[in-house]
């Protein structure tokens, strides 16, 4: 392997040029388009960008819940320390789902199946993927799940219609929670939530991650409240990875031309600036356009741009424009390069 | 203001500048809850002795988490729910007497853009027909004139060309497409007040942003009075002028928006601007400070101030035993609070 294999073991997570395209009978979605990136344990990268840039095909990419009419699948995908994307469906199933990533798909509240208890539910990945693990046992594990997420204890004998959504919601993480993943991947957690029950939500996922040390993917559209679990943040723009910065960094200050005016539209509640909203709209990611996919609404673009850019590498943050050719360190092309990239 | 005021004085006579467009007074909207289809088993009390006055040519804004009663007290306002006890007053008239043609007469005066863009609009109908079809009702009868009104209101709403719009579906339409058409639709009556029942929830960040100022645009151009409601405190202060602060059926407090941000007084409507995050790395370091529990169920609300279950600052024997009533802290600054009893 070409990459320092202790650099990987050290990380929750390492992503190598991962690629997902579904098949449509007039042509191709490129939802995922060759992204790269590395996740360390203890930490929480929250993805964001618009509607249908391909986030949730990347949670899916990476937890492997895949629909049926997939084109293309590839690249590779660390998890913990393993690479996952050479084994077959039914070693994944047994060694790496829920044992090592479990994920909370959007919307997963009102997915609960309505007619069993929620002990049942939250048990169910904990019984199968524990061997030897008895009843009484998984008992035990459901109640101190519930309790760390903040679910009354009573409530495992109910079912989830008598649940507000978020209590609902604790639940589904609860159940991501039990098996005790290193990785867990969330898809729009709190987007359907009011504000204080979002806050009490993102409390709980802080405490998860420092506590138990678990890492996230944070999957949202909601710029302002996903900076409560961030430490580092990767921007998507129509298939494309366009930044990955840490937290402190990217809030400070985005590099991509897309990311900055992504940030000049997120509310805020004090400052005086006025809102901008970004002309246009993204491609389609059937065929989209050759070159940079945002050239089109980019105030920035030059004759360059009809080209793709490549990935720079700036100190610790990727970005892929062409405005910091000069200034990058280099391009993140190999393996070896991205292993360096610690977030 | 001032240029609104004097634009206002050309076309409306002296006394009804005086008088708010809507009053809404002690307004009650309960649900009857039944069992068997026909035992009475108590109210839900989704709206309960809601009083405000909307004036003219502005806009306010009814803040809440969802289940507080939002949605029921724009229905009310719309004639859709008849209230249990209450009145609601356009231009000085309760809309409830007059029976059915002062009703639709109403009706044609109050636009609605509603909840969700992506059901608000008919999925086999075109764009020029989903926009005919109230100009249709509002007995307009030729063809031509209702062609031209429909094109300037995309133009209003900038869905340009006109042309290449007319005749397409909403399902070709982007998301912040199809909310300028629900926008379109309900401004082509030239309504006088503009009901939009969280407008932007459902979109994202950059098209939220369009949407907001298109409202904004929209309202100073036409002097209209807006009624914009929301869970989002984080984007009323880009678009109006007052905040309702509303919590498990009743108004809290109520305020200009600026007063609102820099000197909240309710316990509730602290926590609010506590839960909101301004996108800062900081955020991820620390817990934060909210209120435990969740809203009371609004069959049987906790007696006192709905609050006291969950308020740090309750002050025993008095808060979960008294309604507090509104008190006036400020010029234009009322809370329902019994922290401020004495400062009033
Ligand atoms: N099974 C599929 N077949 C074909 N195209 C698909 C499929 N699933 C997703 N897509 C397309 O892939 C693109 C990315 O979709 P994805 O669901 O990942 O977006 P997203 O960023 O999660 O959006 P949202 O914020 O709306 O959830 C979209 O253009 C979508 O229409
Ligand atoms: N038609 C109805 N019958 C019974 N209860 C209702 C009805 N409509 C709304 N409610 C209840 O009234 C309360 C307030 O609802 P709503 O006005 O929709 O709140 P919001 O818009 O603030 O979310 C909720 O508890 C809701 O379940
Ligand atoms: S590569 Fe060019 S078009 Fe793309 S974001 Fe950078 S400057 Fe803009
Ligand atoms: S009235 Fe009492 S319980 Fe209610 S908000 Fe004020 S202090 Fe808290
Ligand atoms: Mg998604
Ligand atoms: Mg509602």
């Amino acid at each position: 392997m070409m990459i320092p294999s202790d650099d990987i073991q050290n990380k929750a997570l390492v992503v190598e040029d991962l690629v997902l395209y579904f098949q449509l009978t007039h042509g191709i979605v490129q939802a995922v388009d060759h992204v790269s990136f590395a996740l360390d344990k203890k930490r929480a990268v929250v993805v964001i960008g618009e509607s249908g840039c391909g986030k949730t095909s990347m949670g899916r990419a990476l937890t492997r819940l895949l629909p049926r009419n997939v084109n293309r699948y590839t690249g590779k995908v660390f998890i913990d320390g393993v690479e996952t994307m050479s084994m077959d469906d039914e070693t994944y199933r047994q060694q790496v789902r829920w044992v090592k990533i479990s994920q909370v798909p959007q919307a997963a509240m009102n997915a609960l199946n309505p007619v069993l208890k929620l002990k049942d539910q939250v048990m169910e990945p904990l019984l199968l993927h524990e061997k030897g693990v008895s009843q009484e046992e998984a008992l035990e594990r459901v109640h101190a799940v519930f309790d760390f997420v903040g679910v009354p204890d009573g409530f495992i004998e109910r079912y989830p219609f008598e649940l507000s959504g978020g209590m609902r919601q604790r639940v589904v993480i609860a159940m991501a929670l039990i098996t005790n993943p290193a990785v867990i991947v969330l898809d729009e957690p709190t987007s359907a939530l009011d504000v204080l029950t979002q806050a009490n939500i993102y409390n709980v996922l802080k405490r998860i991650k420092w506590e138990k040390g678990t890492s996230f993917v944070l999957i949202t559209h909601d710029v302002a409240t996903s900076s409560e679990l961030a430490d580092d943040v990767l921007v998507m723009y129509a298939g494309h990875m366009m930044e990955h910065s840490s937290a402190e960094a990217f809030f400070a200050e985005p590099l991509h031309p897309y990311a900055r005016m992504l940030m000049a539209a997120v509310p805020k509640l004090y400052g005086e600036e006025e809102l901008q909203f970004i002309p246009g709209k993204p491609p389609s990611l059937l065929n989209p356009p050759t070159g940079c996919r945002f050239a089109d609404r980019c105030p920035f673009a030059m004759a360059k741009c009809q080209q793709e850019p490549p990935t720079f590498q700036l100190g610790d943050r990727l970005v892929k424009c062409w405005l910091y050719e000069k200034e990058a360190d280099g391009i993140v092309t190999s393996p070896e390069a991205l292993a360096g990239v610690s977030a | 203001m001032s240029e609104q005021q004097v634009q206002e004085a050309v076309y409306t006579p002296a006394e009804a500048q005086e008088q708010p467009l809507l009053s809404v007074r002690h307004l009650k909207i309960w649900y009857e809850l039944k069992r068997f289809g026909f035992l009475h088993a108590g109210y839900v009390k989704a709206v309960d002795d809601v009083t405000f006055d909307l004036p003219r040519g502005e806009a306010i804004a009814v803040v809440g988490e969802s289940g507080c009663g939002k949605s029921s007290l724009m229905k009310a306002i719309l004639g859709l729910v008849h209230p249990h006890d209450g009145q609601i007053l356009f231009e000085g008239k309760d809309i409830w007497e007059g029976g059915n043609t002062a009703m639709r007469e109403y009706r044609m005066k109050v636009g609605y853009v509603q909840q969700d863009p992506y059901g608000a609009l008919p999925p086999f109908m075109t764009i020029r027909r989903i926009l005919e079809e109230p100009l249709i009702l509002a007995g307009m009868k030729n063809k031509e004139e209702r062609l031209q009104r429909i094109i300037r209101s995309l133009e209003e709403v900038k869905v340009t060309p006109p042309d290449d719009f007319l005749n397409k579906y909403p399902h070709m339409l982007s998301g912040g497409q199809q909310q300028r058409i629900v926008i379109a639709r309900a401004l082509i009556r030239d309504p006088k007040m503009l009901i939009a029942d969280e407008p932007v929830s459902m979109l994202d960040a950059s098209v939220r942003v369009e949407i907001l100022k298109l409202l904004d645009e929209v309202q100073k151009e036409r002097h209209l009075s807006v009624i914009y409601i929301t869970h989002d405190l984080s984007t009323v202060r880009y678009f109006s002028e007052r905040i309702f602060v509303m919590y498990a059926g009743k108004l809290i407090e109520k305020a200009s928006t600026r007063e609102i941000l820099d000197n909240p007084k309710h316990p509730y409507t602290w926590a609010l601007l506590n839960a909101i995050s301004d996108p800062l790395a900081e955020n991820a370091k620390k817990l934060r400070d909210i209120p435990p529990g969740e809203p009371p169920s609004l069959i049987t609300p906790p007696p006192g101030c709905r609050f006291h279950p969950r308020c740090q600052k309750a002050i025993q024997g008095l808060c979960e035993v008294e309604v507090p009533p509104h008190f006036s802290v400020a010029a234009d600054h009322e809370v329902a609070c019994w922290l401020y009893r004495e400062e009033a």
